[in-house]
């Protein structure tokens, strides 16, 4: 579904990204793990167009994005979570949702958008309550998840999170991950970039490990849990009985 | 008492034209943050097209009206393309710059096409003035605040009701997730220019009856309809308005109680005040923010 080769973006004369490939099949959840700075947001960026100028090739559906803007990468089907969540705060719930639909009432496709305000209204039960609340005055957890709403609403065919837990109580990175999955299970695309390596590749088909703008690690989610490499970097030394309970 | 409320009376009428051209101001800047000093010209484009229209072309006043407002916020579309998205680094200083030649230009082309004569039209209806405790009202006032109400009654429709007007607050409030969000900002910044300079042609037009209408007209408009904008809270559609009154009226008892050399100074006073006091202006928009 989505392919990308050799990838190099720069800032400047700074080097971000450093030939990076990775591709995500159709109904898959796939984890981008990696510390501050080693290029993930640089690489979600030149994915939904908020990068200019790229080199490599990203192809989403057999396309290039090449030169597409945010909102044409949006109408293809690629929808961003950004990071901190970027939602509009004066705004209400409902209406950051419905700005989530722009490019579907520009297609004059009002029935998609009741069904799909429903969905997300079914799959956050508590932002139905707070639907004329403005949304700069909801809890953390509950922002993001007018964020993942507002996402949707554009019936994106591949969702992209850019680290949907930074700033959330576990308890609430838990379930906005259970969220994720059930979405996955559904049959959506998922892009999950996280510093969390844990909690991403607990939920995730396959990972891909991103070091200094190149990706250093890539297999299944369980052979990446079980690496001790990935472990000693990211998990902690005492992931290992956590993850089998010993903990 | 019957000084003071026509004092009052004409302090509201000034106050709806400088309400109209704060809204233009504040419709700008909420989108592009952008002060457009260039506005006041666009007030008198509208109010010399009007008097071209229906004075020498002798068109019907709701069709003059019209293509009037339509002409000048075609010009504003041209301004923004042409001026003001082809700057490679669109810096504020650099745009604010922009915008005080683009005031020359406009002024420029006005002295062109209609000459440095001063030109007026009639009231929009000949009824006689209404007396009230004594002091009488204009018809023409009462046609300034009913087209300000509904301009401003309509913009606040706009920006609460439609998708497009949500799409521009979006815009305004975080252009990046706007356009994550599929929202093209580059047609909200037309939009937004379009918009605005609609709002000074449409003070421009209501302002013709009641003053002599020449090329130089709108530098003073425009500086008065900032002051206005920064004392309600630039870039607050309801400051814009009570702004415009507040310094409407305040000129026009300064002007009846003290002396008329005043007028434009009690502005740029009021301006200092707020400026000093209240940043924000009344509104505080920095904190209640946009519209």
């Amino acid at each position: 579904m989505l392919r990308i080769r050799n990838l190099k973006c720069y800032y400047g004369r700074i080097i971000a990204v450093k030939g990076v490939s990775i591709s995500v099949r159709k109904g898959e959840l796939i984890s981008l793990i990696g510390a501050n700075g080693s290029g993930k947001s640089t690489l979600l960026n030149a994915i939904c167009g908020l990068l200019p100028t790229w080199e490599g090739e990203i192809i989403f559906e057999e396309i290039s994005l090449r030169g597409l803007s945010p909102p044409a990468i949006v109408k293809r089907g690629i929808s961003l979570v950004p990071e901190g969540r970027l939602i509009f705060p004066p705004l209400s719930v409902m209406d950051n949702l419905k700005i989530g639909a722009y490019t579907m009432y520009r297609r004059k496709l009002h029935k998609n958008v009741l069904e799909d305000l429903e969905m997300v209204m079914t799959l956050f039960p508590v932002l139905k309550d707070r639907a004329d609340q403005p949304a700069g005055t909801l809890s953390g957890g509950e922002q993001q998840m007018v964020a993942i709403g507002r996402a949707l609403m554009a019936r994106p065919r591949l969702l992209i999170l850019d680290e949907p837990s930074m700033g959330l109580a576990p308890l609430l990175v838990e379930k906005i991950l259970k969220t994720l999955a059930v979405l996955r299970d559904e049959g959506l695309t998922i892009l999950l970039v996280e510093q969390n390596a844990q909690a991403a590749l607990k939920i995730a088909d396959r990972g891909y490990v991103l070091e200094t703008g190149k990706i250093v690690l890539q297999g299944t989610a369980s052979e990446l849990l079980t690496d001790d490499e990935v472990k000693r970097a990211y998990l902690g030394k005492d992931y290992g009985d956590f993850y089998e309970g010993r903990i | 008492m019957q000084e003071a409320l026509q004092y009052v009376f004409s302090g509201i009428t000034n106050g709806a034209i400088y309400a109209a051209i704060a809204v233009g101001f504040s419709l700008l800047y909420n989108s592009t943050e952008l002060i457009n000093f260039a506005h006041g010209e666009f007030v008198m484009l509208g109010a010399l097209i009007l008097v071209t229209l229906w004075n020498i072309f002798k068109l019907p006043l709701p069709l003059a009206f019209f293509i009037t407002v339509f002409t000048v916020s075609g010009m504003g579309l041209l301004f923004e393309r042409l001026a003001i998205r082809t700057v490679s680094k669109p810096h504020p200083i650099v745009l604010v710059i922009i915008t005080v030649g683009a005031s020359i230009f406009f002024r420029g082309i006005g002295m062109l096409l209609w000459g440095k004569d001063s030109y007026s039209v009639p009231s929009f209806s000949d009824h006689a003035p209404i007396t009230i405790f004594g002091a009488s009202l204009l018809p023409q006032s009462l046609w300034i605040l009913v087209i300000v109400g509904i301009s401003v009654c309509a913009l606040h429709f706009f920006f609460k009701k439609t998708l497009t007007g949500k799409a521009m607050q979006a815009c305004a409030i975080n252009k990046r997730a706007a356009r994550l969000s599929g929202i093209h900002s580059e047609k909200m910044v037309l939009l937004a220019f379009f918009l605005s300079t609609g709002m000074g042609a449409v003070a421009g037009i209501i302002i013709a009856p009641i003053t002599m209408c020449s090329y130089n007209m709108g530098t003073m408009l425009g500086l008065k309809g900032f002051c206005a904008a920064m004392l309600g809270g630039l870039g607050s559609l309801w400051g814009s308005l009570i702004g415009g009154f507040l310094l409407g009226i305040v000129e026009a008892l300064g002007v009846g109680f003290f002396s008329s050399s005043l007028k434009d100074a009690i502005a740029f006073l009021l301006l200092l005040l707020i400026l000093y006091m209240r940043p924000g202006g009344i509104m505080r928009v920095k904190e209640v923010k946009r519209f």
